[in-house]
Formats: C-alpha cells, structure tokens, sequence
C-alpha cells in the first residue's frame, strides 16, 4: 500500500511541543480567557490588600505582604487546576479531543501540549503577581538560595498536583459550562478555608483549618509564606513552625492521587456520546 | 490486499435509554478502491454506522473489520491509515487554516503537502481564524484536515453541508481526484445528486436497518421504471408513461409534422427512487423482481 506503514511515527515529544506551541497561541488569542485567568488573583490580591492596608505584623511584617504570600499559591491553582480542568472539558465538548481522537496523534502528545500551556500561563501569573505585590505591598523576593530552592519545590509540586487535579475533574464535568462551576467552587472554598483571605489562618475556626489540611491550597500557601516572610512569621502558623517536611509530603500524596485520578478517570469522548 | 477495506456483519447498537436501536442489525461491505455512499433519512443512523466504523463509538453487537482491524482496538498505525471528517466539529476556532492544517500534518507520516490541501479544498488564500469564517469555508477546513494525512480509507459524513454549488462541484471533483489515486470512500449524504456523481454504490439505511444495496443506475429496479414523456399540445402540458419513449417521441413528432413543442423524455431521477424506497420501507417488489431478471 502506501508508504505510511513504512515510515516512522511521529514521535510524541516534538509533536507535544508542536502542541504546546499551538495551545499558548490559542490561549492568547481568545482574549477573554486570558483577561479572566490572569487578572482574577491579581485584582483580588490588589483589593484584599488594600482592605487590609499596612496593619502592623510584628517583625515589620504587613498584613498585605502576608496575604499576598497566600495569593500566589491561589494563583497557582487558578492557571493549573480551574483553567485546565475548563479547558479540557471545553476541548471535549467542542470536538478537539475527538478530531485528535481520529488521527494518529499519541495520547500523551495532548499532555505535553497542557503541560507546555500551564508553565507559560503560570510562570506569567506568578511573575505579574510578584511584580505587583512588590510594587504596592513591599513584598521582597527570597534572598537566600535556601529560600529559592523551597520556592522552586513548592511551586513545582503545587503546579503538578493542582494540573492533574484539574484534569481529573474535567472528566465529571457534562460540558465546559459546567466544569467553570465545577473547578470555581473547590477553588474559592479552598482560598477561605486555607488562611488565603484571612491571615492569619490561626484567626479560622479550627475545624476549618482541619479540612484545609487535606487539601493542597493550605500547604502552597503556608510553604510560599516560609520563602517570602522571614522566620518569627512562623509563629502564625497552626503548629508554630513552617512544616515544610508536611508541606513536601502533602503536595507529593496529591501528586500521586492526582494521577491515578487522571488514569483512570480520563475521557476522550463526551457522557453522551455513545 | 486479499481484505475488503470495510467489513460490517450483524452491527448493532442500541442507545441507552433509547425505545429501538439506533443500528438494527447491518451487514456492509466496501472493497479497497470503492467510493460508497450511505443515504437515509435524518435519525436513520448514519451518523451511528460510520462512528463506530471510525472508532469514536462501541457498538452493541456483530463484528466489524475496518483495514483489517477492530476500529474499537485499533492504535496509531491504524489510524495514520484513515482520515476522518465528522458530522459536527466546533473546535480550532483561534487558529488560522494554515496553521491547522499544517500543525496536523506533522502527527503523520506522510502527509500531504499543507499548502496543496488548502489549495485543494479552496481555502488558498484564506488568512482569517476559523471562528470568523462561513459555515461552508469551516466544513472546507474539515475536509482538509480529513485528507492531510494521505488516508487510505476517507470518511466523510456529510462533507458538503453549507457549500455553495461552485463549491461542491469543485469538491466532487476532489473525491474523484482522490478516488483515482485509490483511496476508499464511505460518505454519507442527503444530496441524491452529489451520491450519484460520486459514488459507485449506495446503501440506503432506514430505522438502522438496509432496505437497498445498489448501484446509482440500478436503486429501486430504475433503470426499468417506464419514462415519462412531457410536450404541450394546445398550449396545455400533456404527460404519458411509457416503456418505448421513443416509438412515443416519433407518434407525436410525425402527429406534429416535426418539432414537438416543449417535448422532454424524463426517466425517474435517483430522488425519486429513493424517495419511493423510503415511503415504502423496501424496494417495490415487481420492479427489484425486473431488476434481477435481467
Ligand atoms: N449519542 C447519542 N445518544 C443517544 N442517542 C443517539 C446518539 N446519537 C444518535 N442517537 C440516536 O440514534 C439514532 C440515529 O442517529 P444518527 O445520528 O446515527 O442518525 P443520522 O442517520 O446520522 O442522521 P442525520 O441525517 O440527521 O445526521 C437517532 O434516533 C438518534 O436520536
Ligand atoms: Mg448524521
């Protein structure tokens, strides 16, 4: 027949990264998206700060300063888990996956292409957030190389865990309208109980901080807090100390749930599809 | 190959929750080379059938081989093989033409040239987003994405809905470009005159189930239906049924002392045999009994 059974595949790396390329494209072109994603945590992180003004922490500490430590992992879950779980319901129920389905496209080249997505879109968000939070709050970046690498690892083990997370939920959404009100819920539930909105977390019932404690918001937030406050601030946390070891082992156990979520529960194809 | 392209024994499907299955029992062959088109009415199951020979579907029961292969367990090397164009597909809407085009091309191995399809399918010099094309140009992008990868076996459920007529002439002649390089072809349609330019069978599908497997020329016994014969006498138009139109042509003529005035010999088009056939439920017994005499 054709030449097609002699020739190689493709291979799923350059094709994902051809993805990739094509997903922040599209990203960037339907403007809404990026409106909402980007500036939602950012205009949220403005006002509260403002609300909270300069109120005095000890060791020279603001409470906007403190708050926005909280809002970057918050920012974190909103590229990762509420975009990408919207997302790929949208590219389930508008017929993307399903063309992709029709042609010899690797499975895992999709992924690549998310991946590449979720990196660019969160390292953005990140860097605006920083760039305002410093500009209006004073906040300082890490000026020790210790404080670096736990930023690194947090942020690392928060974006894997809240992607995989957010691609899991895709998958029980019936269509993209409803996988917004899916994702928004988890996300707005975990900011109030994880000491997001009000620092510090201790101020919340402890039943609260309990139920934060299984989730990946409260750690994020507690783990950016440790890179961008310095130490006496850790007296402010529920057991008195930064945790890291707890924050290290809690992202990691929601990375691992998250993907055998992801493996066992992802959907080419539409409920109602047949 | 020793295999026909398409296989389909006994296929069934049955939605759930649905009072009567969607597919009731079909039995389908396509031979590589052969450009097949399936009719019917809308809910027949068309949609269903090709589905579930593509892949995107499970089916119920009865045995399908598509290139050999159960699209149901088929891998990549399977599908480099067949070029899809779906019913309905709302996605790439931030993306140029070109750069759909040229982005699935790289997921095979040997594609066609991307700039060539664009031309092919009539999207050349296109430079908008496909969210702020016409209905028809989206379904070109369809097409083009379809036939990229050089497809052994092309699936096109009906391709040509909102092309203008220069449009699907223009398509026809595509197919029959790639029908002469080789390439196997299951269309559906619910343009009569577009299935029987195209194709060299057709399967009419009613209720899930075939009432007619024929050739364009010979659905429903149509080559022996009589002719009718129209002309004006008095001014007023005057009909006639009859198996010797011509005798009948030469009566009138000698009668009118040549010219006969608005005179035209009508066989029954492939509409109205199909229509015939659908009002029925199956094909009228004394004319397949014609059929199959001669
Ligand atoms: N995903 C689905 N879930 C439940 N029922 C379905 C589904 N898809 C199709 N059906 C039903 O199955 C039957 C056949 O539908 P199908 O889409 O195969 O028809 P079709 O011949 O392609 O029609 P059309 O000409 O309108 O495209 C219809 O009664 C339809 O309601
Ligand atoms: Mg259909």
């Amino acid at each position: 027949m054709t030449a097609a059974g002699l020739a190689p595949l493709p291979s799923a790396l350059p094709l994902g990264l051809a993805r990739g390329a094509l997903e922040v494209k599209r990203f960037f072109r339907s403007r809404e998206a990026v409106v909402f994603t980007f500036s939602l945590p950012t205009v949220l992180m403005v006002l509260l700060g403002s609300v909270f003004g300069d109120h005095g922490e000890p060791a020279g500490v603001t409470s906007s300063q403190v708050l926005a430590a909280g809002m970057i992992a918050a920012g974190i879950m909103s590229t990762t888990f509420v975009s990408l779980g919207t997302d790929i319901a949208g590219d389930r129920d508008d017929g993307t996956l399903k063309r992709l389905r029709g042609t010899p496209m690797p499975a895992a080249a999709y992924f690549i292409g998310k991946i590449v997505l979720v990196a660019v879109t969160t390292v953005a968000q990140i860097a605006l957030m920083l760039a305002v939070a410093m500009a209006l709050f004073g906040l300082t970046l890490p000026a020790t190389v210790g404080d670096w690498l736990t930023f690194g690892w947090v942020f690392a083990l928060g974006v894997t865990s809240c992607s995989l997370l957010g691609i899991a939920i895709s998958s029980t959404a019936r269509n993209a309208r409803s996988a917004n009100a899916i994702t928004q819920i988890p996300y707005l539930a975990l900011q109030f109980v994880s000491g997001v909105f009000v620092t510090p977390i201790t101020a919340l019932p402890d039943g609260l901080v309990t139920t934060a404690s299984f989730f990946p918001v409260k750690w994020m937030a507690q783990g950016f807090r440790s890179v961008f406050l310095p130490d006496s601030m850790a007296a402010y946390e529920p057991a008195g100390t930064w945790e890291l070891d707890r924050v290290a082992l809690v992202l990691g156990a929601w990375c691992v749930i998250g993907l055998v979520l992801c493996l066992t529960t992802f959907r080419w194809r539409r409920g109602q599809d047949g | 190959m020793t295999t026909t392209a398409i296989r389909v024994r006994g296929l069934r499907k049955h939605y759930p929750g649905a009072a009567r299955p969607a597919v009731d029992g079909i039995d389908l062959d396509v031979e590589h080379g052969e450009v097949v088109a399936v009719l019917g009415p809308n809910g027949a199951g068309k949609t269903t059938v090709v589905e579930i020979l593509e892949g995107y579907r499970h089916r119920d029961g009865g045995e399908v081989a598509v290139l050999g292969t159960d699209p149901g367990r088929a891998g990549r090397d399977w599908r480099v093989r067949i070029g899809v164009v779906a019913q309905t597909a709302t996605d790439l809407l931030d993306l140029t033409p070109a750069e759909a085009v040229r982005h699935f091309a790289g997921y095979y191995p040997d594609p066609r040239d991307p700039d060539d399809v664009l031309e092919l399918v009539g999207l050349g010099g296109v430079r908008q987003l496909v969210g702020q094309l016409s209905g028809g140009q989206r379904r070109r992008v369809d097409v083009a994405l379809g036939i990229v990868g050089r497809p052994e076996l092309l699936f096109l459920d009906e391709p040509t809905t909102g092309f203008d007529p220069q449009a699907r002439r223009d398509f026809w002649q595509l197919v029959r470009a790639l029908a002469a390089e080789g390439t196997t072809i299951l269309l559906t349609t619910h343009y009569l005159e577009e299935a029987e330019v195209l194709a060299d069978r057709l399967a009419v599908i009613t209720g899930g189930r075939i009432v007619a497997d024929a050739t364009p020329a010979t659905l429903g016994g149509r080559r022996h239906r009589p002719a009718t014969v129209d002309w004006l006498e008095g001014g007023a138009p005057r009909s006639e049924s009859t198996d010797a139109p011509a005798a009948l042509v030469a009566r009138l003529a000698a009668r009118f002392g040549g010219e006969v005035p608005g005179l035209a010999v009508r066989r029954p088009s492939l509409e109205d045999v199909y229509l015939e056939l659908l009002a029925t439920g199956q094909a009228p017994v004394e004319l397949a009994a014609a059929g199959g005499a001669r």
